[in-house]
């Protein structure tokens, strides 16, 4: 079976938590972790009587949003009760928004694969909406029962959902990232997967190219990347399998067991939910005006996709450590104050450290860029001596591991405590070099009968024996023309 | 437009209303009425109208994100049939 007859396409819908303080229809706290239901409110309850009252962060958020992807605002949308019945939905439907949505259109540029197969693509969104969340039931045994926790009921969500633009799990995987980058970049969402803050839904459907749409099936809640790229992959195949048996793919939803690697039907089509949507009688209209949503734009920060093309132009780097340095606002933060420091120069240098060294070190010790014991100043600082060549670039890594463990308030304090300061001075290098040629006959007749190698080697012996601290161009140049003498 | 006997016993479900079969011929004959005011509405030509969500002309309010309620549960739970461990107890349900 070859997946090379087939077309893959892949729409996301993806609900992200609103990190507001208190729910959108109430004023109870959203904080995660809580005892069981200290937090569910009478309007959370559902109990008879009460109302709803629209949160302004929450909407406030949803702007945020919509400016962020470039979307209409609808200065006028409509809530809607999606009706069905489960004990954690206490009043028997989900305040949502059907046919006029808060945010309608919109797209995401998203940045596919590595290296010289990379890609970018522009992503449709379809529209995002607000609405509550539900509470949680638990099924373990209680006496034949199951347990109801409300905490999590009216915590706002925003739904974003993305035209079928995706045609491989990888592509999926790139616009589930870039979406999460985003909402936390403008600071409407914490991102925090493990607690459910951030949780996508796959609609996947694969065909013969030039054919209509096939039936698609879609994946239930995928909690991470890995899930997401697994279950969408298992699903592909399977329903490759499926056609070319000569089935039928039915209309489903289904769930991924991060377990076994499969997807396995929730229900089909038949027993599909009918939701009867209609205009909540509790809550009018929502009216943006104009202003609030000027307020708004005028306090967004500047966004990813605007910065990676400004550090492109301005400061000629590639696509590739852009898109790095602006994959998340704390990365983003961190490169321009280093590089106000450090001079528009070492934008290249400063983009290789702080991708290379700082990430992998931070990724090792699994901290977050917030607590790096390497501050902006401290790398520009650093950078600049490597630039005026006081130090190399292999003593650098030793003052990063210094600056890294304390040892000292910033890289001169360290190059002149730790005497780590580059030797350039021929006087003090030559006696050097003319112990190195006495002690390595062999190495120097092996030159002079040819051979690079050995010139490599006497190289290799000097920077030994200075301690790293001579410059290396200068070794070189000094070696040349001793030999050649 | 009429309903049948079993678009109504589907209505119910939905709606979790138990229909003994002795009173589905009446649901059937109230809801066939309704429809029958709803078709007079849609032959109204509302051809260039706005469609419209609710009959006033009110906006939404919007409250400032604080946190404003305590924790009530023990008030709350005092009226539930069934609590244990903070949680609500319902008859078993998975999906």
């Amino acid at each position: 079976m070859s997946r090379a007859n087939w077309e893959v396409v892949i729409g996301l819908e993806t609900h992200a938590q609103l990190n507001t303080a208190s729910k959108i229809f109430s004023g109870a706290s959203t904080a995660f972790g809580a005892e069981p239901n200290v937090q569910a409110s009478p309007v959370d309850l559902a109990l008879p009587g009460v109302l709803p009252v629209m949160n302004r962060a929450a909407v406030e958020r949803a702007i945020r949003f919509g400016l962020a992807i470039g979307a209409t605002v609808a200065p006028r949308s409509v809530f809607a009760r999606k009706n069905y019945f489960y004990p954690d939905l206490p009043k028997g439907y989900q305040i949502s928004q059907f046919e006029l949505p808060v945010v309608q259109g919109g797209t995401l540029t998203i940045r596919v694969g590595e290296g010289e197969k990379a890609y970018e693509k522009v992503v449709r969104l379809t529209r995002a909406h607000l609405e509550e969340d539900a509470g949680k039931s638990l099924h373990e045994d209680f006496h034949g029962m199951s347990g109801i926790d409300l905490n999590r009921a009216g915590t706002p969500l925003l739904e974003i959902v993305s035209e079928p633009d995706m045609s491989s799990s990888a592509e999926a995987v790139a616009y589930a990232r870039a979406l999460h980058a985003l909402v936390r970049w403008v600071d409407i969402c914490d991102g925090n997967m493990q607690e459910g803050s951030f949780r996508c839904d796959a609609n996947v459907s694969v065909r013969r190219p030039g054919e209509p749409l096939g039936t698609r099936r879609e994946i239930k809640n995928l909690n991470s990347f890995r899930f997401l790229q697994q279950a969408i992959d298992y699903e592909i195949q399977w329903q490759i399998e499926q056609i070319e048996d000569g089935h039928k793919i039915q209309q489903a939803t289904v769930l991924f067991d991060p377990d076994t690697g499969e997807t396995r039907m929730m229900r089909s089509k038949e027993d599909a939910h009918d939701y009867r949507y209609f205009p909540d009688p509790d809550l009018p209209p929502l009216v943006i005006a104009a202003e609030w949503m000027d307020e708004v734009r005028r306090a967004m920060p500047e966004l990813p996709g605007a910065l990676a093309a400004r550090l492109q132009n301005d400061y000629g780097l590639s696509a590739y450590d852009a898109a790095g340095l602006t994959a998340s606002r704390e990365t983003a933060r961190y490169f321009t104050d280093a590089l106000a420091i450090a001079g528009a120069a070492q934008a290249k240098p400063l983009a290789n450290w702080i991708m290379g060294e700082l990430a992998a070190r931070l990724n090792r010790e699994e901290r977050d860029l917030a607590d790096s014991p390497v501050s902006p100043a401290q790398l520009a600082g650093l950078v600049a001596r490597i630039a005026d060549n006081t130090i190399s670039n292999s003593i650098a890594k030793k003052v990063f591991d210094a600056l890294w463990n304390g040892e000292g308030a910033d890289a001169d304090a360290i190059i002149e405590a730790q005497g780590l300061k580059q030797v350039t001075d021929a006087s003090a290098i030559e006696p050097i070099i003319d112990e190195v040629l006495a002690a390595n006959p062999k190495s120097v007749e092996e030159y002079r009968a040819g051979k690079e190698k050995a010139f490599n080697a006497l190289v290799g012996q000097v920077m030994k024996a200075s301690k790293g601290k001579a410059s290396p161009a200068q070794v070189n140049e000094l070696l040349k023309k001793k030999l050649g003498g | 437009m009429s309903l049948t006997d079993q678009e109504v016993r589907h209505v119910a479900k939905l709606a979790r209303i138990e229909l003994p079969d002795a009173e589905l011929e009446r649901t059937r004959s109230h809801l066939n009425t309704m429809l029958g005011l709803i078709e007079q509405l849609q032959a109204i030509d509302t051809t260039g109208v706005e469609p419209m969500a609710h009959a006033t002309e009110l906006v939404l309010r919007l409250r400032e994100d604080r946190v404003t309620e305590p924790d009530r549960r023990d008030a709350c739970q005092a009226v539930a049939p069934a609590v244990e461990n903070g949680l609500y107890l319902v008859p078993k349900v998975i999906e």
